[in-house]
């Protein structure tokens, strides 16, 4: 088990994490856009994609939340052994790690503050496939329009309806990751 | 090179700055707070420009920094010199050909695509400081959305002056939300701000703050119906390279009273002239 912990985290991290960051940069940036990041294994059902998240964002300052199916020994020993985050309950955390049902009722996440909007927690949603089809997207970051499979439209409509205030979400699927802030408006396609 | 961590800052500080700048992007125009860092060069240097793109930078990039549009300002050469040393990225003056572009005070002439970030080096980030100087009541006003106060100043700008004379770090809202102070660059830049394809990144060292414009982001310079928005410029022509539509800079070239309007933006002149095309003093001016 411990061996397990231990490895699949960066060989070199600055470089690596660089490399992640501009990715998942660009993905934030851009909504709708499907980019692929490497460099990380954890352990299943960690993806690659939420994995490399985690190495590049998480630290000993970011309490996480791991939504039941990726709350296991394995992948809670990954996580402390790489980034030293706080495993913690939803209301408090920074970031939260799971599949979309396991990680309902979203509303339980923060959302940030009137005044300070930033302080708000960044979901990190595995799904089966990530593809651009389904969901329409307009807003900051988006040309005209963007198509993203999202897993459900009313929360992510009411997150819209609370603008400055909401969760801002990364989308993940083995290598695979996209964005999607509380900026975006989502439509049925 | 090997004498620093890639990109100079320590990994735990680059995490800070990364979530900072990813909140920053998910609310344009929000200023998000960050534990800014000493950094080897003074505040007013670009600490906050220099920090955001130590977060940004991978050994992939091509680096261009300018100073007031060029490449050629002890600012900017100590800038890219730094990088230089620290990321060992390759760097360049060609606007079209680097991936991120620190700025002082200026967009380039040449317009941005989608693979470039625009960083900026930001003195004062709160648009209504000099108006309100508390941070509790200015972080209210953002809440409330209460810009009126702005208004008033850019009014009292038409009551004194007959024209809104706010020529530089000329207020903008962004996405019709937050009021966004776009640094001190000339209001003949505005326009550029909004719907640009490359990300624009904002850092404020001294002051603490990172703030972003995603691509395609719209935002509005604040003005009237009866005094609309004007992105004025000196009514010249480069006498380098005779362009009519790039931001001037005027140069005093002797005692007589002469002088000489040249292309704030270095890499766009010497493109125009490498060209073949000569403004009123182009061929006698090396």
């Amino acid at each position: 088990m411990m061996s397990q912990a231990l490895g699949g985290g960066f060989a070199d991290a600055p470089v690596q994490s660089a490399r992640a960051f501009r990715t998942a940069l660009d993905a934030m940036a851009r909504p709708g856009r499907i980019l692929r990041v490497g460099g990380a294994k954890p352990p299943a059902p960690l993806s690659v994609a939420a994995g490399v998240l985690l190495l590049t964002l998480c630290d000993r300052t970011t309490p996480l939340h791991l939504a039941p199916g990726h709350d296991a020994p394995e992948i809670r020993d990954w996580v402390t052994f790489h980034t030293g985050a706080p495993l913690v309950t939803p209301g408090a955390a920074a970031f939260a790690l799971g599949r979309w049902e396991a990680l309902q009722p979203v509303t339980r996440f923060r959302i940030g503050q009137p005044d300070y909007p930033d302080r708000s927690a960044t979901l990190i949603v595995e799904l089966d496939e990530l593809t651009n089809e389904g969901a329409v997207l307009t807003g900051p970051g988006i040309e005209t329009v963007a198509r993203l499979s999202l897993p459900e439209l009313s929360a992510f409509h009411l997150n819209r309806d609370i603008f400055p205030l909401g969760y801002d979400t990364f989308l993940t699927s083995r290598d695979k990751i996209a964005g999607l802030p509380r900026s975006t408006r989502v439509e049925a396609g | 090179m090997s004498d620093y961590n890639f990109a100079y800052l320590d990994e735990q500080t680059k995490r800070m700055i990364r979530r900072a700048i990813l909140k920053g992007v998910a609310i344009p125009g929000y200023q998000v707070p960050f534990a800014s860092r000493e950094m080897p060069m003074p505040y007013g240097w670009g600490t906050g420009g220099v920090q955001v793109t130590a977060a940004c930078l991978t050994p992939d990039d091509v680096l261009k920094v300018i100073d007031q549009g060029a490449d050629d300002t002890t600012n900017a050469v100590s800038i890219r010199r730094f990088f230089q040393k620290t990321a060992g990225v390759e760097v360049t003056e060609a606007t079209a050909e680097a991936t991120i572009i620190q700025t002082r005070h200026r967009i380039p002439e040449t317009p941005l695509t989608e693979g470039q970030i625009l960083v900026y080096q930001v003195p004062i980030p709160e648009p209504l400081r000099f108006l309100e100087p508390r941070e509790t009541e200015t972080r209210r006003m953002h809440e409330l959305e209460e810009y009126g106060l702005m208004h008033v100043k850019l009014y009292e700008d038409i009551a004194r002056h007959g024209t809104i004379a706010t020529s530089y770090d000329y207020p903008v809202r962004v996405e019709g939300r937050y009021v966004m102070d776009p640094s001190p660059i000339p209001k003949f830049d505005n326009p550029k701000l909004s719907g640009n394809p490359a990300l624009q990144l904002f850092g404020a060292g001294r002051e603490q703050r990172i703030y972003a414009l995603p691509p395609y982001t719209q935002v509005v310079s604040l003005d009237f119906e009866d005094h609309p928005f004007v992105a004025s410029k000196a009514e010249h022509d480069c006498d380098l390279c005779g362009a009519s539509d790039s931001y001037l800079d005027e140069v005093i070239t002797d005692d007589q009273g002469n002088r000489m309007f040249v292309c704030s933006d270095t890499d766009y002149c010497r493109t125009r002239r490498a060209a073949g095309l000569v403004g009123r003093l182009g061929g006698e001016a090396a």
